[in-house]
């Protein structure tokens, strides 16, 4: 029962879509006959019909498909410029929005795509695709309504293009049922409300869902016909735009009068300000939920998709979703329900391997494709996940070299991510074979040519043989956002609370003490781990390289931010306060500034900046290199595309003239302890540590036999054993974190080494500090059990 | 110089750098004075800030720093609220002019001895009575610097 109504609701909304898409085709399709030449339009019709087909199959609308398949297949041609645009194409392609048209309302009343036979249109279609090189001879039937007069009886809605079908079946005429009969489907069932409904002319189908379809008979439909519940209303999303955009001055209008409020001693001013004060408050919410909806009734079409996708592949895969409640601006999700089809269609058709060849590669024979929605940094992440066979990097530049899309040269200087990103550019696909679920060059690029319009960002991360990952990210625009205000210098920013984590705030001594340096980068210990730290004034006066004497302050305040999934400490001159803001878009000229995700009015009406998270962690990275490399230390770091690519290794010294590296996955967290913090369980030196008894061993001792100075603290590296306990090491000092391509091995292996590497033209060794660990803290544990 | 027009129209005119300039009426939506600017640092250079028109935030372009002139000395400059295509863009000039009549028959293309950025800007010259008025091509002014 219930996965009736589900059924009903895919239906309803491919129905709503595929309208809204046969009415932009007519615009364009009008468009191009006034301008063959211009392709903008040829581009948009081919992925109107494209999605059109592709859900039909889906929906196993059997004649739908087809029709829009051999639709397609002469568009292809169009686009590809194999064939000329020419009123004979033009009359044949109407003909075919008609009879999409005609079937779409015949679902929408019967759920079937009727019985109607349209193999007339079609093999007019496949006619035109073989007589590809232009007007011909036996063209000359067809062609009977020249452009002008197609156009023009098209606006005139009555009379439907004459049908270019001189060799259809004469059973049926061919696409003159939809507007001359409206009372006349062919279905064998002609239901009560098919009347009003199927006609769905010209101004009829904007309105799919709405019960008051202004057809030509103007009949209300009757009881169960209506499609839409009698509770809900279609309002235009411009209008809900307009009142979001109002509510968001309200706002700002009720912020400043609560700040005269303050300032009056007025009871009744205060009352009044504060009924409005809720009043605006409540008026926003709703307002707001108007246009918000879970992301979940863009996803729920997904399995069921991706299960006939898979039985078409014979293949077999799994769908999880994941975050279906997080909630999206209706602009935003309507914005992503085609580019999320394409790339789950693509996943499903080329990510996903056939069930044997799976079971040879070691995995599942089932795939699994995870489509997990998050909101993140002030963005709503999409992501599509499936752990398929990942993208062939030289396959795709292979490809785009030979489709002249790149050049070999260029192609020479991108790395493997930016090689796999290539499948968004347009006329790219990888298919060898056309297939009817993809691979006709439409799909990644449709996908990302939709979520740019809406300013969102689309890559694909690919790891070979395990899998690819589309990313899609959306800004929140049009949001109200609960943020914490910050001062800097004369000017106020605001950051979105979303990314924040914790205040901190350091004074007198602790100020001057308390931020520590690594390198060039400003770190501070909170609790235990090193926090990068980025100032706000350097990281906006765009100078890399900090004066020293900005330590030398009286108080310190950080502002503890994550953005994705890293966390990093904000120095600001002043915190000032917590407000609602509504944050706005920059124009066009401030787009490239990552660092700000918008602006927003304050009370007083100033206009302040919205500092965006991520973008000011990305920022501050390429200021220094060491505090990323920090934040990759503290084992905070989710996605580094290419770390598998290189070997990141801690240096630390044992001695003055002593360096070595210990590979940084072992490394768990750096600390620094006082000597006393030692103590000696048997022969082993430990420390109490979180809790726990960490065993410590001292390198310098071990390596040197010749431990460092008695009183001076000691940096502790706490490690992890491959069989996952916990060790401390004792260094004198920790240098620096450096990647390298690799480890260059000994020529005669020495247990404890793992090779070397080459650090400022000097050779340091590589501890096998995991080994080293295991073999002495074994030896160690077995005399504790002893005594 | 296709972009010469060749219809009589009424232009705004205003001062920057002592130089006189018009825009189509048609392309404006407003003058204000001064506003309280919020700098936005790492901006592009002719950015000069946003204001806050009504709720509507507005990026402000320094047309003397666009097109080439020395910095203002100081004085709080004029704000022009121009459309662009994403919204609104107020063009900072130094002072606001009449509106003008002005005649195809006075138009010619700038000369070529303009600075390179001003005459990148300038569609036409218009030659009046008293002086020479510099047609700005508002959608270049407000377009990004590459």
């Amino acid at each position: 029962m219930s996965d009736q109504s589900e059924m009903d609701e895919v239906i309803a909304e491919f129905l709503v879509e595929s309208k809204e898409g046969l009415d932009r085709v007519d615009d364009d399709l009008l468009t191009l006959e006034k301008d063959p030449s211009n392709r903008q339009p040829l581009a948009s019709i081919f992925r109107a019909v494209h999605t059109i087909k592709g859900t039909a199959g889906f929906l196993a609308y059997e004649r739908l498909q087809s029709v829009a398949h051999a639709g397609e297949s002469l568009l292809s041609l169009l686009r590809d410029g194999e064939r000329a645009f020419d009123p004979e194409v033009a009359t044949a392609l109407f003909a075919t929005v008609d009879a999409l048209r005609e079937m779409l309302a015949q679902i929408e009343n019967t759920r079937t795509d009727g019985s109607k036979d349209y193999s007339g249109l079609i093999s007019d279609l496949e006619r035109l695709l073989r007589t590809s090189a232009g007007p011909d001879d036996e063209a000359a039937a067809a062609p009977a309504p020249p452009p002008s007069v197609a156009a023009a009886s098209r606006a005139a809605a009555p009379a439907p293009p004459a049908p270019a079908a001189p060799s259809a079946k004469p059973a049926e005429p061919v696409v003159a049922l939809p507007r001359a009969a409206p009372a006349t489907p062919v279905a064998a069932k002609p239901a009560p409300p098919a009347a009003p409904e199927a006609p769905s002319d010209d101004g009829g189908e904007r309105d799919a869902g709405a019960g008051r379809p202004p057809g030509p008979s103007g009949a209300t439909t009757t009881s169960g016909a209506a499609p839409a519940g009698e509770t809900s209303v279609r309002v235009d999303v411009a209008l809900l735009d307009k009142l979001m955009n109002l509510v968001g001055e309200l706002v700002l209008g009720r912020n400043q009068i609560l700040q005269f409020a303050g300032l009056r001693e007025d009871p009744a001013f205060q009352t009044t300000s504060q009924r409005l004060n809720l009043i605006t408050s409540e008026l926003q919410e709703n307002v707001m939920k108007t246009r918000m909806q879970p992301i979940g009734n863009a996803l729920h079409k997904f399995p069921r998709l991706v299960r006939d996708l898979a039985l078409i592949c014979k293949k077999q895969v799994r769908v999880e979703i994941e975050g279906e409640n997080t909630e999206l601006d209706r602009t935003l999700l309507d914005a992503i329900r085609d580019p999320l089809t394409h790339a789950v269609r693509n996943s499903v058709d080329h990510g996903i391997e056939m069930p044997d060849v799976r079971i040879s590669r070691g995995k599942n024979p089932e795939g699994l494709l995870l489509i997990r929605a998050l909101h993140q940094g002030g963005q709503v992440t999409i992501e599509i996940i499936d752990d398929g066979g990942g993208i062939n990097a030289e396959r795709v530049r292979d490809k785009a070299i030979a489709r002249g899309l790149i050049t070999p040269e260029q192609a020479q200087r991108m790395d493997e991510s930016d090689l796999v990103n290539l499948i968004f550019l347009p006329g790219f696909s990888t298919a060898e074979q056309v297939s009817n679920i993809s691979g006709r060059g439409v799909g990644m690029d449709v996908v990302r040519t939709n979520v740019e319009r809406v300013g969102g960002t689309v890559d694909v991360t690919s790891r070979a043989g395990k899998g690819a990952t589309v990313r899609i990210r959306l800004p929140l625009t049009l949001a109200i956002i609960p943020a914490l205000l910050v001062g800097q210098g004369q000017e106020n920013y605001a950051i979105p609370q979303l990314n924040l984590v914790e205040l901190v705030r350091l004074e007198g001594d602790l100020a001057r003490r308390g931020i520590e340096r690594v390198q060039d980068a400003a770190v501070y210990r909170l609790r235990g781990n090193l926090l990068p730290l980025v100032f706000l004034d350097q990281l906006l006066s765009g100078n890399g390289s900090r004066p020293a004497e900005i330590l030398d302050r009286e108080v310190v305040n950080i502002v503890v931010l994550t953005a994705e999934e890293r966390q990093f400490g904000l120095v600001v001159d002043r915190v000032a306060d917590t407000a609602e803001i509504v944050v706005k878009p920059l124009g066009k000229l401030l787009k490239n500034t990552a660092v700000f995700a918008g602006a927003t009015i304050m009370g007083d009406g100033s206009v302040a900046l919205i500092l965006d998270t991520a973008g000011v962690a990305s920022c501050a990275s390429l200021t220094s290199k060491t505090a990323k490399r920090l934040l990759q230390l503290n084992g905070q770091t989710g996605a580094d595309a290419r770390k598998d690519a290189t070997v990141s290794l801690l240096l630390c010294d044992l001695a003055p003239t002593r360096t070595v590296a210990i590979p940084l996955q072992t490394v768990v967290r750096l600390e620094e302890v006082p000597r006393a913090a030692l103590e000696r369980l048997g022969d082993s030196t430990v420390m109490q540590y979180r809790g726990d008894i960490l065993h410590v061993l001292d390198l310098g001792g071990l390596l040197l036999e010749a431990p460092a100075a008695d009183e001076a603290p000691f940096r502790l590296v706490a490690c992890r054993t491959a069989g996952g306990r916990q060790f401390g090491l004792l260094v004198a000092q920790i240098r620096d974190v450096v990647n390298r391509p690799s480890i260059a091995p000994l020529a005669v292996p020495r247990p404890g080494l793992l090779g070397s590497v080459v650090v400022d033209n000097r050779l340091v060794e590589v501890m096998d500090v995991a080994r080293i660990a295991s073999e002495t803290i074994a030896f160690a544990s077995d005399t504790e059990v002893a005594a | 110089m296709n972009r010469v027009p060749t219809e009589d129209q009424q232009l705004c005119t205003f001062f920057v750098a002592g130089r006189t300039f018009g825009a189509e009426v048609s392309a404006m939506r407003e003058v204000l004075t001064a506003q309280p600017l919020t700098r936005v640092p790492l901006a592009p250079q002719q950015v000069r800030g946003l204001i806050n028109l009504r709720g509507q935030i507005v990026t402000a372009i320094d047309l003397r720093e666009r097109l080439g002139f020395p910095p203002c000395d100081g004085k709080k400059a004029m704000n022009v609220i121009v459309e662009g295509d994403d919204g609104l863009v107020s063009l900072l000039v130094d002072e606001i002019g009449d509106v003008v009549v002005v005649s195809a028959d006075d138009v010619e293309p700038p000369p070529d001895t303009m600075g390179d950025r001003a005459r990148d800007l300038v569609r036409c010259v218009y030659k009046l009575e008293d002086k020479l008025l510099l047609l700005l091509d508002i959608e270049k002014t407000i377009a990004e610097v590459e």
